[in-house]
């Protein structure tokens, strides 16, 4: 591995700043419209994305249904019911409306741009669901009009904050140029996505908590991080895990026994998968469903075409890959604008914690990526009117950068902990369907007290400050994903209940004393405090 | 993963360089890139859809390598067939106004 020969700090300083109202950090669904409104609003704004706009993030991967519901129409009513419903306790009904109001107007906003929606066979126009590649590429172009300066390939390492601990921008490093880049702003979006820990499912491997991380150095607060017991299903050989298939699917065991437990899919597989081998065939699907599935969901069957599978017809081993805050709701805690708890430091999509919207369960299948767009489109136009009440004066400030673990260890000498070693450490803790997905209060405390362990170490050893981008990338990721593992962890010990996506067999049911939010931070030392009154009582 | 670069049918465009989310190639100044990254690869098939000659192939084994034969992969049709189901053209986007996705809804089984 070549080593740089100037470290991690000398290359910022000779980047030369460049200044922004807006800087939004990721370019998926939330990012893109946070950068777009923001623009509109008159701010001048850049958007750094690790990959490509276009291609990064969990949308750009798949397809996205979407809540496409008008006011007062029989549909929205039925979605929020839903939504509550499934939410077990910790929604708001408020929140779940401004959601899919604000999110209906911008998919018919779409179809006035230009975007093509398919005819349904009532001859209507179909705007519940979005092409992820074909969505995003077409963003890109609005973001263009609108003066967005796009930075693609150019992941944020750290933020800058300024004396009094506002956010005031962001460094980060141009993958394929190895250049190391400095946004100074006056307001700072994370919309970097959730955190799948490298689990190889569908379009979520970029996905590594970096925002959160980045957000928890600035001393920012989270939400729900023990709703993440979130898996996706896909066959055992690909990454595919689209979900919804699955709705039409026969589970079964080695020997061809029929799996009970009707409608849902992750639990029957995650049970079977306990003792052993899982399959599935999607048997129940009409030809004309079948002709919907393959046309629309082209990546999974690209799968099995090119393995010679049908799944209509054949059985196919399956496997679980973890999601955790990605199809999970837990993540930044927001107010009504996509505030997060630090001056000048705004949240959507994915990094924000969705439990307004979902409560203790996942929103995939259309409340996710409503709440993507909507909340980028409130993140967005919050940190612009923030900005112009600023004023100039924020390009008087003298930001400072707050990253610790992989880029400015604490020990001067130095053993070779690598990032690629606490990868493996937090995924040995935080994969497995044993500890995660069933939880247990035991294994959770050895889990955190082994996490706890590997952030020490990683704070006083891991280093790429003189490695090239790629290099300096993965660390940052690592220490993310260790972050947010902690986070995870320490939220799932304290909620000692069963509710939504914290599954603990310890305490099969659920607690109305524990109808409130658990919020959690730190990083050194890891804190998690309940919300003051139970929601259920409350209300 | 990413299986093959064809320097058959490679322009050099660098189109797939940029487009990758996970940085998995190089770039070769005139020359098609290398994959130097392979174990990074989610399997996502995006690079193909980037592609404006079906010059990609992304086997659907996320965790291992598979080797592939060129000539088979054509002989079989497999080259550019994401893009193809796609409905993309020479790297432009196409084809959502023929998605049917909505027909997974109809019967109510499943709804957002
Ligand atoms: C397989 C799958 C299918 C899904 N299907 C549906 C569905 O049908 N309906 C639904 O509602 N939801 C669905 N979801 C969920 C939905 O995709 C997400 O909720 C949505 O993508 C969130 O948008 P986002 O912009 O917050 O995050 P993302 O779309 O994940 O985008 C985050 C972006 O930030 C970038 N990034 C990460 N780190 C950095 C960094 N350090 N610097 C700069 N950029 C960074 C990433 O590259 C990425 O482009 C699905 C998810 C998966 C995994
Ligand atoms: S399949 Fe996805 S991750 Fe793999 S090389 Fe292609 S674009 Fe990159
Ligand atoms: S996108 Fe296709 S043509 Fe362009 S460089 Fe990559 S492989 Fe070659």
């Amino acid at each position: 591995m070549a080593v740089q020969e100037k470290s991690f700090d000398a290359r910022r300083a000779e980047s030369a700043p460049k200044q922004v109202d807006v800087l939004v950090i990721g370019g998926g669904p939330a990012g893109v419209w946070a950068a777009l409104t923001a623009a509109e609003r008159g701010a001048s704004v850049l958007l750094a994305e690790k990959g490509l706009v276009g291609t990064g993030g969990a949308t750009a991967a798949g397809n996205t249904t979407t809540i496409y519901a008008g006011p007062s129409s029989l549909e929205r009513e039925a979605a929020i019911k839903r939504r509550l419903q499934h939410a077990q306790g910790l929604a708001d009904r408020h929140w779940i409306e401004r959601v899919i109001d604000e999110s209906f107007a911008r998919l018919n906003q779409l179809a006035d741009w230009g975007y093509r929606y398919p005819v349904d066979q009532h001859g209507q126009s179909y705007r519940g669901s979005l092409r992820g590649a074909d969505y995003l590429r077409f963003m890109r172009r609005r973001l263009r009009k609108a003066g967005v300066e796009v930075l693609d390939q150019s992941p944020a390492l750290e933020l800058l904050l300024d004396d009094d601990g506002a956010a005031a921008g962001a460094v980060g490093v141009n993958r394929l140029t190895n250049e190391v880049w400095t946004v100074h702003a006056g307001a700072v979006v994370v919309a970097s996505g959730g955190c799948a820990f490298l689990s190889n499912g569908l379009g979520t491997n970029g996905l590594t908590g970096d925002g959160l991380l980045m957000a928890g150095e600035a001393g920012a607060t989270f939400s729900g991080m023990e709703f993440s017991g979130q898996y996706g299903i896909s066959p055992l050989f690909a990454s595919v895990t689209k979900g919804i298939m699955y709705f039409w699917a026969t589970f079964t065991d080695e020997d061809g026994n029929e799996l009970p437990g009707e409608g849902d899919r992750q639990g029957i597989v995650a049970r079977q998968l306990l003792k052993g081998r899982c399959f599935a065939v999607i048997d129940k699907a009409p030809p004309y469903l079948q002709q919907g599935m393959r046309v629309g969901q082209p990546n999974m069957f690209i799968a099995f075409d090119r393995t010679g599978i049908d799944p209509f017809k054949q059985r196919f081993e399956v496997a679980l890959r973890y999601e955790g805050t990605v199809r999970g709701p837990g993540g930044l805690a927001i107010n009504d604008d996509g505030a997060t708890s630090v001056v000048g430091l705004y949240a959507a999509g994915d990094a924000a914690s969705r439990e307004n919207m979902v409560g203790a369960a996942s929103g995939g299948g259309g409340p996710n990526a409503t709440w993507a767009l909507s909340t980028g489109i409130w993140a967005g136009r919050a940190a612009a009117e923030f900005v112009a009440r600023l004023g100039n004066k924020h390009h008087l400030r003298k930001p400072k950068p707050s990253g610790q673990v992989g880029l400015r260890p604490t020990r001067e000498t130095r053993t070779e902990l690598g990032a690629r070693e606490v990868i493996k450490a937090v995924q040995s803790e935080i994969l497995p369907i044993a500890k995660n997905f069933f939880r247990r209060e035991e294994p959770l405390r050895q889990s955190l007290a082994a996490l706890d362990g590997v952030w020490a170490a990683a704070s006083g050893e891991l280093s790429a400050a003189h490695l090239p981008a790629a290099e300096l990338v993965r660390a940052r990721e690592a220490a993310a994903m260790l972050a947010t593992a902690r986070w995870v962890v320490a939220s799932a010990v304290e909620r000692r209940e069963t509710r939504g996506l914290n599954r603990r067999d310890d305490h099969p049911k659920q607690d109305p004393a524990l109808a409130r939010r658990l919020f959690t931070g730190g990083l050194d030392s890891v804190w998690v405090s309940a919300e003051a009154q139970s929601r259920a009582l409350a209300s | 993963m990413i299986e093959l670069v064809s320097h058959e049918r490679c322009i050099t465009c660098q189109a797939c360089v940029t487009a990758c989310p996970e940085n998995v190639f190089d770039k070769v100044p005139h020359r098609p890139p290398v994959i130097a990254r392979p174990d990074d690869c989610q399997t996502c098939f995006l690079c193909e859809l980037y592609c404006p000659v079906d010059a990609l192939y992304v086997s659907p084994f996320a965790e291992r390598h598979v080797a592939v034969d060129e000539a088979e992969l054509i002989a079989k049709g497999l080259l550019g067939g994401f893009r193809r189901a796609m409905g993309w053209e020479g790297g432009h986007p196409a084809g959502t106004d023929r998605d049917l996705t909505y027909r997974m809804f109809e019967d109510g089984r499943v709804a957002p």
